[in-house]
């Protein structure tokens, strides 16, 4: 048996045995012991190959990795536990597989470490004074993260005092003023913000805006007061924005537009995000124009290098959302047929466009809008659906059982497809999914790829969106029951924006690529990728 | 940039013609300061870095000899000035300095004391894309006893009924009792786009607008209007609902569609905006089948004052009562280390003193305004008074509820009780100018001391 942490041939020798003896062990035992098994092996692959790449850290990092290389976001397959606990639940994970006959995987463990710190510090004495990238990034969670995940961001940290000193100190150096949270959050949600409409994100902005460009203010307005929702037209609204900005930018002396522009965007997308937390879409337009302005050739122009940014944010916009709506709808079309009686939820522009043009092509069906407080946005898609010509229905939430056998097809519409397959949308629409199941009702998801991000959640609590408490209050014959709901300690009003729906509950999602399950919504990231 | 900030100080006051006939109104002053230093310390607190003054010849020469304005104010003052005989109104002004407006224009009026919080009217402009913002706020009631003022006033004021819709900041409806025969006329047009509009009265009217660009280009096409107040915000808030410019149609003659244009001003990229609002799931208001805004590109809206500071000082009450007020608004110390008060006169802790003045022995100040280089003798007693600059009150007077303007000098053992003395005007010693209230057979003339005042 193994006990011995001998040199390199030895151990290699007997952990294949071991290996081996457990494999055969597993076959006996049962599924999980298998998994755990191809993790393991998995792993080990993982730490050849950084070691191989000159890994230095301290060794509880490796450690660490070991835990959190399980969880990699490139592995669907796993359901991965919420990103803030890594460590315990893998500590319990393998606490678990050790208790089980092969003991000696604890060991075996013990051994693959003692061996990779010797391989350490043997390339330590190498490689002295080499900028990790690893150690570069400042680690902002108590939990040291490495390279392989993404540290967590800012917006999912704020009842730690650490993160929200950081995000202080880069506000006032991007001089962006910092909005404060309002009123007492519900404790499983404390980590995120929670603005109020009272305090606007103006309150210390200048007039006339200088720091900021004038239109992100006014964008950042309309978010934070709501007049542009919704994550098409956010995108939209923003990319507009971008182009009145660059249009008015002008590169200072000795500076390059490929790198002085990105730095101009960074305060403004803080300001943004200050008014309202960024869409996955936003994001992915951030981003990709990021790219496009850092690959601008430093030998262009600038009126010419202008011109072809905003060309560039035009095709963006034409192709990842009007030419894909187009092309949604097509496929959708294909899916309503005549006679039907479909469901949506909310208000989705891109499902209430499919509906549209359905209508447009002489299909006969008829519309059940499902609409859920506080926003009640279901009464803006029924008045777009009935203007069209539409037979509609509108019943709030609370009644979906009651008219959920009536309907045929549910269409929803999606904020993001997170790389697990999970839908991220309205508050609601996992509920709507799950009676949609129940009664054998197909759910179909309409989503542009611009949409996907890859991010992975598999709970609405990680990161969500806390929306104004005080949305909440109604006022009915003169009397606001909740007016003085902070007087009360022991009451707290949640106002989620969004929830995440599992892929068992979706049966098909309509892009522009056409249409996939929910499942290959990693694949499409990935020829994403490698498109770019 | 976004905003440039207009500053009408060219009005006359004509309303007050007793403070004013001497002084002009943008330096009459509150609180020991010029009344024009009120909106600039507005427009300087928010972030204003330039402001266009446009004014008479007279006030921009007191403007750039006065020393404490000029390290006071931090701001650019970029001085129009136009003839006072011309007798410009407001749209006529903006119409002159057409030129340097390139952005959309923040229009104040000089007259204009207030703390209110200046984003929330900017928001308006901003968010909605409006084209004209405006501040309103409550009347409140004067408290102060005015000289002249034969009891309560009248109520017979020409009324203003502002409309506005369920929100309270979308401006649907603007009308004076003076234009109005005998009800108010609304349009079925507003009536079907707003079923609910709250009609309000009683609301001051602060003169600050955010107007677009566009606005001013109309006014260039459009000499006939004269005022902003009077003429220009009628007319935009009556355009809204107009049908012309809602309906597409396209068979207006092209004068007018050209005025429609300057108006609506389309700016670039206006189909990605168009895009952004049909996919955003928002409306402003709901029941009927229109889209946000029904579709209308002229929006009006005001942000109404519940609480807080506001005053336009327009009128002799409003000027009293303003004077009253500010001292509280900022922390200056209330007697200026400049003065020379003595250590046994009495100063009350709600009276101001401002520099270089000369307070003697025995003198009792109470809830009184006392200007720059004002010489006051022994044995004075001033309450509830407004002392403007340069004035010498000689000993033993005994002042009440007055106003003494510029450079007035009050003689000997005076009494004067709820009086205004006019700039430069001497009174005599031992002149008794008790006027008592109720009594109506003296005439407004005798209370206001234009030449020698007889006992």
């Amino acid at each position: 048996n193994i006990t011995d942490s001998d040199p390199d041939g030895r151990l290699t020798v007997t952990d294949k045995d071991v290996k081996l003896q457990e494999i055969a062990l597993a076959k006996n035992e049962g599924k999980e012991l298998t998994k755990e098994e191809k993790q393991r092996l998995r792993k080990e692959k993982k730490q050849h190959k950084k070691n191989k790449k000159d890994d230095k850290g301290p060794p509880e990092k490796e450690k660490e990795k070991e835990k959190a290389s399980v969880p990699a976001p490139s592995k669907p397959a796993t359901q991965s536990p919420a990103h803030k606990a890594p460590a315990p639940v893998h500590a319990s994970e393998s606490a678990a597989a050790a208790e089980k006959p092969a003991k000696s995987k604890a060991e075996l463990r013990a051994e693959r470490r003692a061996r990779q710190d010797s391989e350490r510090t043997s390339k330590q004495g190498k490689k002295e004074g080499g900028q990790q990238s690893a150690s570069s990034k400042p680690k902002a969670t108590p939990n040291e993260l490495q390279p392989v995940v993404k540290r967590l961001p800012e917006h999912v940290q704020v009842d730690d005092p650490a993160a929200l000193k950081k995000l202080a100190k880069k506000l006032e150096r991007q001089q962006v003023p910092l909005r404060s949270d309002y009123g007492y959050k519900v404790s499983l949600f404390s980590h995120l913000h929670q603005y109020s409409r009272k305090s606007p994100p103006t309150l210390q902005i200048s007039i006339p805006a200088t720091v900021i460009h004038p239109s992100i203010v006014r964008l950042g307005l309309q978010y934070s007061q709501g007049i542009i929702a919704g994550s098409n037209a956010r995108s939209v609204a923003l990319l507009h924005t971008f182009k009145q900005v660059i249009q008015d930018y002008s590169t200072p002396p000795n500076e390059e537009l490929s790198r002085d522009l990105v730095n101009k965007l960074s305060p403004y997308i803080s300001f943004l995000s200050q008014c309202r937390p960024l869409s996955a879409s936003m994001g992915n337009a951030i981003k990709y124009i990021k790219k496009e302005i850092s690959n601008i050739p430093s030998q262009c122009k600038e009126e010419e290098a202008k011109g072809k940014l905003q060309a560039c944010i035009d095709s963006y916009i034409n192709e990842k959302i009007i030419l894909a709506s187009e092309a949604i709808s097509k496929y959708a079309i294909e899916k309503i047929s005549d006679g039907d009686v479909i469901l949506v939820y909310g208000c989705s522009s891109l499902v209430n466009h499919i509906l549209c043009k359905a209508f447009e092509k002489q299909r006969k069906f008829r519309v059940i809008v499902v609409d859920s407080r506080p926003r009640l946005e279901g009464r803006e898609a029924l008045r777009r659906l009935v203007k069209k010509g539409i037979r509609c229905t509108y019943v709030l939430i609370s009644a979906l059982s009651y008219i959920l056998p009536e309907v045929s097809k549910v269409f929803l519409g999606a904020h993001a497809l997170l790389a697990n397959g999970y839908v991220m949308s309205r508050v609601g629409t996992s509920q709507i999914a799950l009676v949609a199941k129940a009664y054998n009702v197909p759910v179909l998801v309409c989503c542009e790829t611009y949409k996907f991000c890859e991010r992975v959640q598999t709970d609405s609590f990680v990161s969500n969106e806390l929306d104004d408490p005080d949305d909440l209050i109604v006022t009915r014959n003169g009397k606001s029951h909740l007016e003085n709901w902070q007087t009360v300690k022991s009451l707290g009003l949640l106002n989620l924006v969004y929830d995440v729906t599992p892929p068992d509950f979706v049966d098909l999602v309509i892009t522009d690529l056409g249409m996939i399950p929910c499942t290959s919504v990693p694949v499409v990231l990935r020829v994403k990728n490698v498109d770019q | 940039m976004e905003l440039q900030a207009v500053l009408m100080a060219a009005g006359g006051g004509s309303r007050m013609m007793d403070l004013t006939y001497n002084t002009p109104k943008p330096l009459l002053p509150v609180g020991n300061r010029p009344l024009i230093w009120y909106p600039l310390n507005l427009l300087e607190r928010v972030g204003f870095e330039e402001v266009i003054v446009i004014t008479t010849k007279e006030v921009q020469k007191a403007l750039s000899a006065d020393h404490r304005l000029k390290t006071d104010v931090k701001m650019r003052l970029d001085v129009v000035c136009i003839q006072e005989e011309a007798d410009m109104g407001t749209a006529d002004a903006l119409r002159h300095i057409q030129q340097k407006i390139k952005t959309d224009i923040l229009v104040v009026s000089c007259d204009l004391i207030t703390d209110v919080a200046l984003h929330e009217v900017v928001d308006l402009f901003r968010a909605h894309s409006a084209t004209l913002s405006m501040l309103m706020s409550k009347v409140h009631e004067f408290t102060e006893t005015v000289p002249g003022q034969k009891g309560k006033k009248k109520a017979g004021e020409q009324r203003d009924f502002v409309g506005v819709d369920v929100t309270g900041k979308r401006l649907l409806f603007m009308a004076n009792e003076a234009d109005l025969d005998e009800g108010l006329v609304f349009r079925k047009s507003i009536m079907r786009k707003h079923p609910r509009m709250l009609i309000k009265t009683g609301l001051l009217d602060a003169h600050l607008y955010c107007l677009k660009r566009s606005v001013v280009d109309f006014l260039v096409h459009n000499k006939s209007v004269t005022s902003i107040r009077g003429e220009l915000v009628p007319y935009l808030v009556r355009k809204q609902f107009s049908k012309s410019l809602n309906s597409q149609n396209e068979t207006e003659d092209s004068e007018k569609n050209q005025k429609q244009q300057d108006l609506l001003s389309t700016s670039k990229d206006e189909a990605l905006l168009q895009l952004a609002r049909e996919r955003s799931c928002w409306n402003d208001h709901r029941g009927d089948m229109s889209e946000a805004y029904h579709g209308g590109k002229l929006r009006c809206y005001v942000h109404i004052m519940e609480e807080g500071m506001c005053y336009r000082v327009n009128t002799l009450a409003a000027y009293i009562e303003a004077n009253r007020v500010v001292p509280k608004l900022f922390e200056d110390p209330p007697i200026h280390p400049g003065a020379l008060v003595s250590e046994r006169s009495l100063v009350g802790s709600d009276s101001i003193i401002g520099p270089l003045c000369q307070i003697s022995d025995r003198t009792s100040i109470k809830r009184s305004n006392v200007g720059m280089s004002t010489t006051i003798k022994e044995k004075v007693k001033i309450t509830n008074s407004i002392i403007m600059n340069g004035v010498i009150i000689e000993e033993g007077c005994n002042i009440q509820g007055s106003v003494i303007c510029n450079n007035a000098v009050i003689g000997r053992g005076a009494d004067i009780k709820y009086c205004l003395v006019g700039s430069g005007q001497h009174v005599e010693p031992e002149g008794e100018n008790k006027i008592m209230f109720g009594n109506n057979n003296l005439d407004i003339s005798d209370l206001f001391v234009y030449t020698m005042i007889v006992y």
